[in-house]
């Protein structure tokens, strides 16, 4: 579904993607794991095309088709979704209005009409139930002082609304509390099928008890230095990532 | 392969004004120039009485003697006022009965206008004044209001039809001698709507009426004049569009609004002349003065949505004068490119326990000036007197400015006066965010500027914050920088 090959990625002068290889083949979810300004979240961002970030070699794949001159919300029609490090807020947009007007954006971009208000309403309705959001919620603006925890949970309702091929979570499980994490984990395996892919970004073991993973990969200094399964997780746990960077300069 | 700030902007290159084009109606123009008998010309025309050319005189001798304010916060070309005409009227000036028979190159106009009478009348309880050029040239709804008493017309008729009504409140709240636009308006003011509602009645409808400039080099002076009686009520539309045009037009208004005790007006405007385009060149000059008065436990809230107009000088005020009186303003200002903007409101409490209100939302884009200016003035009897004030400014880009200039004089100590202000801009991380969710950058800027000017746009009749929200995309269109 998703190959990148040779992926180099800079801002300004700051190359800050050094050569990534990544396959995801749909079924699949993928870890990522990394030390703080590894680049973890840019390589997320240069998937989901933020422009800020210049791709000076290699590609995105995305079943078969270079994305390089794909816009970003292309790219979400598309079925790229990217769960936000740091949601955004913007005031006097509701949640429920945000969402309405995103998926009538991706129905317009396949020729489709608008979705009729009933069955908008009945998605809500059951989206929301799956990640326990109080309906009321939604009619707030969406992330205007929402607590960091809100704030994920909101970005995963968004990815339920909008049931993407390929979904990048980006630290989601920062800031959740132990019920929320469960609630949240629970609904990301829900939406799982043979058909989407799911990245995970996190720094912490204990969410890929919930989500489980294919595949971990260890990014350091824009590179993906280590590769292996679940265990690699429980291992970063133990030894941290100082051993891996060792063994990428001996590499 | 990546996106750069330069393509982003020339993606969003400023859509030229959809409405500028221009219809080929036959008119009856003025040579330009005023002088006292250009007054006395443009009152035969309108086939007005003696005592209405005599105050349109009055006007003229004291616009003479007075000069051009420079206070604001706008710099432009002042207009030659003898370089302009100051009557031109459609030569066919029949009242239609039905859309049949009006002229189809005018229903074409009103067609292109998106706001075709069609339209208009499907949404059910919207009686349409049409003003064009001047001359009211198609009203409907006029037996079902006049069953009910109300008065629904163009000054001219009334001037006419009911001297007296016109007589007795016409510069009661805005005297000729108030400004100088005021005075030139006074003069010279070529046409405009009237609206009496009678003692206790609720108007069943939303009463509307479009302006628009046509004819080349031809100045606007409408005159509205809205009279809520006794225990009565209206909720008033007015909105204009004007044609492009190289030269700057000038449009000097005057609108006196007047609700006596226990009534309430709403009255509500959505304006975009032509702001002149990417460059700077043309555009509508808007100097206008809306002022309301408030009689005993009466309400007046004026809701404006402001997007267009190279530059723009305008106070919709309040004189809180009866008791437990109430005001109200809800203001969005956009500019964009070389738009200037200097407006705001005046609340002015005599009466005690009088409350005012004041949201103002300004979005300024492009290179253009957007400056908030309010007075709220607490006279030495108002006691407890209340104001909110509250004056956001969104940005976009770095090369334009908001300004807030918030004036409070207080003469009673009960008086409770509180202002707020922010300034935010619209950040490349929240289009981002919107584009990541399949939303592109001029959705997502529409969607966040609604979001800014939600509050206000709330106050708007439904069918008019639609068209309101179609125009704040429109002009925010190539803002991106
Ligand atoms: N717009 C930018 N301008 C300059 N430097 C940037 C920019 N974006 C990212 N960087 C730098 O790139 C590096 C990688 O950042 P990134 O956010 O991808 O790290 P991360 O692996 O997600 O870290 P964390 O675990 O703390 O979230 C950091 O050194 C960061 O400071
Ligand atoms: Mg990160």
């Amino acid at each position: 579904m998703l190959k990148i090959n040779n992926l180099h990625a800079r801002v300004e002068d700051k190359e800050i993607l050094k050569g990534i290889n990544l396959t995801v083949n749909a079924g699949e979810v993928h870890a990522i794991m990394g030390p703080n300004g590894s680049g973890k979240s840019t390589l997320a961002s240069v998937i989901a095309g933020k422009e800020d970030f210049e791709v000076t070699e290699g590609e995105v794949i995305l079943d078969e088709e270079n994305l390089e001159d794909v816009s970003p919300e292309d790219r979400a029609h598309k079925g790229v979704f990217l769960s936000f490090q740091y949601p955004v807020e913007i005031p006097g947009v509701s949640v429920t209005n945000f969402m309405k007007t995103a998926i009538n954006e991706s129905r317009k971009a396949k020729g489709l009409e608008d979705m009729p208000a009933k069955d908008m309403l009945k998605l809500i309705r059951e989206k929301s139930e799956l990640l326990e959001i109080d309906r009321k919620f939604l009619s707030r603006s969406l992330n205007e002082g929402f607590s960091g925890g809100e704030k994920k949970r909101n970005e995963i309702f968004q990815m339920a609304m909008l049931e993407p091929k390929l979904a990048i979570l980006d630290e989601t499980d920062s800031g959740l509390d132990i019920d929320a994490l469960r609630v949240v984990a629970n609904g990301v395996n829900k939406l799982k099928t043979k058909d989407n892919a799911v990245i995970v970004i996190t720094h912490y073991q204990r969410l890929l008890e919930y989500i489980v993973p294919d595949f971990i990969h260890v990014l350091h200094d824009g590179k993906i230095v280590k590769s292996g399964t679940k265990e690699l997780a429980l291992e970063l746990e133990e030894k941290g990532y100082d051993w891996l960077k060792n063994e990428a300069v001996v590499k | 392969m990546a996106y750069t700030e330069e393509e982003l902007k020339k993606e969003l290159e400023t859509k030229e004004y959809e409405y500028g084009f221009y219809t080929d109606i036959e008119s009856d123009t003025f040579p330009n120039g005023l002088n006292e008998e250009v007054v006395i010309a443009i009152s035969k025309k309108k086939e007005e009485p003696e005592w209405m050319t005599e105050w349109r005189l009055e006007a003229f001798r004291i616009w003479k003697e007075m000069e051009e304010p420079e206070w604001a916060n706008v710099t432009y070309d002042k207009p030659d006022f003898q370089a302009i005409s100051y009557y031109s009227a459609p030569n066919k000036k029949p009242k239609y009965d039905s859309l049949d028979e009006v002229d189809p190159e005018l229903l074409d106009t009103f067609k292109r206008l998106g706001i075709s009478l069609d339209e208009q009348k499907k949404l059910a309880g919207v009686a349409v004044d049409i003003v064009m050029d001047s001359v009211s040239v198609a009203t409907t709804f006029k037996k079902t209001l006049g069953e009910k008493g109300i008065i629904f017309c163009s000054i001219s008729e009334a001037i006419r039809e009911h001297p007296e009504l016109v007589r007795k409140h016409l510069g009661t709240v805005v005297p000729q001698k108030d400004n100088f636009y005021a005075a030139l308006n006074s003069a010279v003011f070529s046409d405009g709507s009237f609206c009496y509602i009678p003692k206790g009645v609720r108007c069943p409808m939303e009463l509307s009426t479009y302006f628009r400039i046509n004819q080349a080099g031809t100045g606007q002076f409408e005159r509205t004049l809205v009279v809520a009686d006794e225990g009565s009520y209206v909720s008033y539309l007015e909105g204009c569009t004007a044609p492009s045009r190289d030269e700057n037009q000038l449009h000097a208004a005057v609108v006196e609004l007047i609700a006596l005790d226990d009534a309430e007006i709403k009255y509500s405007t959505v304006q975009n002349w032509f702001p002149g385009n990417k460059e700077g060149k043309g555009g509508v000059f808007n100097f206008v003065t809306k002022r309301g008065i408030c009689e005993k436990n009466a309400k007046i809230s004026w809701t404006q949505v402001e997007t267009g107009s190279a530059v723009t000088w305008k106070y919709p005020s309040c004189i809180l004068k009866g008791d437990n009186s109430i005001g109200e303003f809800y203001s969005i200002a956009v500019t964009n490119n070389f738009q200037q903007a200097d407006t705001g409101t005046k609340m002015i409490h005599l009466g005690k326990n009088t409350r005012s209100t004041i949201i103002s939302k300004g979005i300024s884009a492009g290179k253009s000036q957007n400056s908030y200016r309010g007075l709220v003035q607490v006279g030495s009897r108002a006691a407890n007197a209340r104001n909110f004030s509250q004056c956001d400014s969104l940005l976009m880009g770095n090369e334009c400015g908001a300004h807030t200039f918030p004036y409070i004089e207080a003469k009673n100590s009960t008086a409770q006066i509180e202002h707020e202000a922010t300034t935010s801009k619209i950040g490349e991380d929240q289009i981002f965010y919107c584009n990541q969710r399949g939303i592109d950058t001029e959705k997502a800027i529409a969607l966040i500027v609604n979001g800014f000017s939600k509050e206000v746009l709330n106050k708007l009749p439904m069918e008019f914050a639609v068209e309101a929200q179609k125009l704040l995309e429109i002009s925010l269109e190539g803002s991106v920088g």
